[in-house]
């Protein structure tokens, strides 16, 4: 967020230090553009500021064959940036063309040199930055070579944080088969229980169970409703109830007006499977899960809590931090997918400590830009 | 007058609603061991808490005073006030659901992905709202005037005090079940006393004293009637779309669907509702006619049981209506003001403070405002002021939600040029009326009801700068349409998250 500024500009230091402040602004203003990957929005958004970094008469910005956007004067020059992009594609590094190698049909054309530095993404060519100018100078040639270095920068962090939501989406599937088999085994043997002394349960346990696994395996979108969430979480927690009998209370306390919420999907229910397993199931007598679901204006706020062994708020930091040696099933990927869909601000919090229980809060906003489920 | 029943109701209304604030989460929470999932806000009851709210002063005192004033042309209100769901049903109210956007500003951002739209729509909402909360906070100083005697000030003040006391202790968020028990509470403390009433009117032989007026009960009287009329019909019809308490009440919905069955209630539930003010005003025209040369036809209501019945029978009734019309101004400014703070809190002030302080920050500043502009104000006619409000929503939201639904052209520069346009008339005007400025003739006319004028501009604004910027349409334009518009039972690519806009969004 920007603030007012009320002091004189001699207070940013000498024009030297001006121009270096004026020059990362410059870039800076590029880096949300280009951070969605070399595309014709993004460089038509970017092309103004380089060729403001640049100062020359045009500047031009090309994927392996074709123009993508063009900024300054020399319109009729346009036609040639795809060729001269192909070709500077298979140099492979900074070269100059002149203009007598263009037909140029303007009498009082200013362009003489055209500087093309390719752009690569992790040695891999994806296009050319090209500096139309009526000279060409060393200091051109540096230039134009290291601002094509920066935009190649960016490009690669933009198919990085492409190959992490790749990754996260790739998780969110795993988490999705990964139905404990331990939890499997001990359903089915509960429901098995039951067959015999109270057929009836046992039919409505294995309803749920079928409906429980439905939810978890299905592959359609990334994000639901907390209604829908909660409601395979408490199947699962039924099926635990039948396994556990009166050891295991529950109490779900939800305000109406945030089922309609949208969560990501699986987002709530590993920290239920983690507060029976971690917090009930290695304690003696057994204990109580209390889920709220509250509604606070912008956001829902739900916490699940349990009066159960507690853990080493140390070893939840490592967890949260992504250590996967740690038996906590998908804490860190929970915390990961929250952050990225709702902002860093939307992270989990973890209120625990040795014997004292834990209790996980999950804030949500009801409305997210970028969140499109 | 004895005033000592209707003190001690209004007393009662007001402490209620302070409990309800302060103890009322733990009502509504549904505490239970298993499926409480399931149980989701059903479109009556959400019905009845988008009606509960929605009745304000205007609708409980207002109306019958402007039908005993003004006559038959005065029906518009409560016919524009309900039909406005139709507008809402028919154009909005399941689109807006499904873009799962929580307030105005959420749509605007969501629709045109433009930051400058969001703060735009936000201005707009704090804007609205004040105008909305000013006559509550004016009903409020003649109901307690009228009950108690004491100076029109005292009920702004209280008013505006416990609902401070709400926002500051963090209750009244958006309890559903609070709120619709308002529009059954609203309903009984205006029936009750009308079956009395008509009673007692048909007992002593129907006299049908000055309701036989030409000027009274034939409609299009008055210099530019017509004008005047149609710009009326204009703001109520589209106003109720732009209004920001009611919009957040539908993402309570489940679906499209269930927002649309809720909209129909609605509908069924204010049009009972009106029917009852309508009564007061004829039945005044007939017990209290003198109310309007003293320019006291806005308390008409409160003094009807007094005028027709009388004695410890009138002062029952005068203290149930008092406190009904209590719970009309406590539960639409809490709305309001929690409404209000919200946006101001989120959009304008959280680099000033921190999230909860910033809300009551907000709330304080929201009510204070309000209580200055209500005691500035010059004395119009509280259903008058809330019609207004409903002008300048008719103005700006109304075009960005239909055009945003509607017309894929919509660019984020002409959402904002719409609504500036748009909110700059109109809340002159407005401003104008309130504090006095208003001459006669043409121009006096257009600005006392600028709808016909502002809505229309505000709507062309909108399209010619968007088909004149049309090479910026929004990027995710496609996919926000298959939102708007593809029931939710469809399985279909509704566009995915992307983490890149999540976090940066496009500063267009």
């Amino acid at each position: 967020m920007a603030r007012w500024h009320w002091w004189p500009a001699g207070h940013l230091g000498s024009e030297a230090d001006r121009a270096t402040f004026r020059t990362l602004h410059t870039a800076s203003l590029m880096t949300s553009a280009l951070r969605t990957g070399l595309t014709a929005v993004s460089a038509e958004q970017s092309v103004r500021h380089l060729r403001s970094l640049l100062a020359t008469h045009a500047v031009a910005l090309t994927d392996t064959e074709r123009l993508l956007a063009w900024d300054g004067r020399a319109q009729q020059h346009t036609v040639h940036a795809g060729p001269l992009a192909s070709r500077g594609v298979a140099d492979g590094a900074t070269t100059v063309r002149d203009h007598r190698e263009l037909i140029c049909n303007d009498p009082y054309c200013q362009v003489r040199k055209v500087v093309i530095s390719p752009l690569a993404v992790e040695d891999r060519v994806v296009g050319t930055l090209q500096a139309w100018s009526g000279a060409s100078s060393a200091g051109l040639v540096r230039a134009t070579t290291e601002v094509a270095r920066w935009v190649s920068g960016q490009l690669e962090l933009a198919e990085l944080d492409a190959s992490r939501t790749r990754l996260m989406e790739a998780e969110v599937r795993a988490l999705r088969a990964q139905i404990s088999p331990h939890f499997v085994y001990n359903a089915l043997n509960a429901i098995a229980s039951f067959v015999r002394t109270d057929p009836d349960r046992a039919r409505e346990l294995l309803l749920e169970f079928a409906d429980f696994t439905r939810y978890s395996f299905q592959r359609h979108g990334e994000y639901t409703t907390l209604e829908e969430e909660l409601r395979s979480i408490e199947r699962y927690l039924v099926l635990e109830q039948a396994r556990f009998g009166d050891r295991l209370g529950v109490t779900l306390r939800i305000a109406p007006e945030v089922l309609p919420v949208t969560v990501p999907v699986l987002s709530l229910q590993p920290l239920v499977e983690n507060a029976v397993r971690h917090g009930l199931a290695q304690k003696a007598g057994g204990g109580r899960i209390t889920i709220l679901a509250e509604d606070l204006d912008r956001e829902a706020v739900i916490s699940v809590e349990d009066d159960g062994v507690g853990e080493d708020p140390e070893k939840v930091r490592r967890a949260l931090a992504g250590d996967e040696s740690l038996d906590s099933i998908g804490l860190g990927n929970v915390d990961e997918r929250l952050r990225s869909a709702y902002g860093d601000d939307y992270g989990l919090v973890v209120e625990t400590a040795p014997g004292a229980g834990t209790k996980v809060i999950v804030r949500v906003p009801k409305f997210a830009r970028g969140v499109r489920p | 007058m004895s005033s000592a029943f209707a003190v001690l109701a209004v007393l009662l209304v007001s402490v209620a609603t302070l409990g309800v604030g302060v103890f009322g989460l733990r009502l509504s929470r549904t505490t239970s061991d298993f499926y409480v999932a399931s149980r989701a806000v059903g479109p009556v009851v959400n019905a009845s808490a988008i009606s509960g709210e929605y009745l304000s002063a205007a609708s409980f005192l207002g109306v019958a005073g402007l039908v005993l004033a003004r006559g038959a042309d005065m029906l518009w209100y409560p016919v524009g006030w309900t039909a406005g769901y139709l507008m809402l049903l028919v154009f909005v109210a399941a689109p807006l659901r499904r873009s799962r956007a929580y307030t105005l500003p959420d749509f605007a951002e969501f629709r045109v992905e433009s930051l400058t739209a969001r703060r735009v729509s936000s201005a707009l909402v704090v804007l609205i709202g004040v105008l909305y909360l000013v006559p509550q906070f004016q009903g409020a100083g003649l109901t307690i005037r009228a009950l108690t005697g004491a100076p029109r000030w005292t009920g702004a003040v209280v008013v505006a005090l416990i609902v401070l006391a709400n926002v500051v202790s963090g209750g009244m968020r958006s309890i559903t079940l609070a709120q619709a028990f308002q529009y059954w509470l609203k309903l009984v403390a205006l029936l009750v006393p009308l079956i009395f009433l008509l009673r007692h009117w048909r007992g002593s032989g129907s006299p049908s004293q000055h309701l036989h007026a030409a000027a009274w009960i034939e409609p299009m009287q008055g210099p530019y009637a017509t004008y005047l009329t149609y710009s009326l019909i204009l703001a109520t019809f589209l106003g109720t779309m732009g209004l920001p308490h009611v919009v957040v009440r539908f993402y309570t919905n489940r679906d499209g669907r269930a927002a649309r069955r809720t909209t129909v209630s609605v509908l069924a539930m204010l049009g009972l509702f009106y029917l009852l003010p309508t009564l007061y005003g004829v039945l005044g025209r007939v017990y209290a006619a003198d109310l309007v040369g003293s320019g006291r036809s806005d308390s008409v209501v409160l003094e009807l049981p007094q005028r027709a019945i009388g004695g410890p029978g009138g002062d029952l009734l005068t203290a149930l209506l008092g406190a009904g019309a209590f719970a009309a101004f406590l539960s639409t400014s809490s709305g309001l003001v929690v409404s209000v703070s919200g946006v101001l809190s989120q959009d304008l002030g959280s680099r000033w403070f921190g999230g909860v302080t910033s809300f009551r920050v907000a709330g304080v500043v929201t009510a204070l405002a309000t209580l200055l502009l209500t005691l500035a104000s010059t004395g119009l006619a509280v259903a008058h002021a809330v019609e207004l409000a409903f002008a300048v929503a008719a103005s700006t939201f109304c075009p960005l939600l239909v055009l945003g639904i509607w017309w894929r052209g919509l660019t984020a520069r002409g959402a904002v040029a719409g609504m500036a346009v748009g909110g700059l008339t109109s809340v002159s005007a407005v401003m104008a009326v309130m504090l006095g400025g208003v001459s006669s003739g043409p121009i006096g006319a257009a600005v006392s009801q600028p709808a016909l004028v502002t809505v229309p501009l505000a709507f062309a604004t909108m399209i010619v700068v968007s088909l004149a910027t049309r090479g910026h349409l929004p990027a995710h334009l496609g996919h926000t349409m298959v939102r708007l518009h593809a029931p939710e039972d469809i399985e279909l690519e509704r566009g995915s998250y992307h983490p890149e806009s999540a976090r940066r969004p496009s500063l267009r």
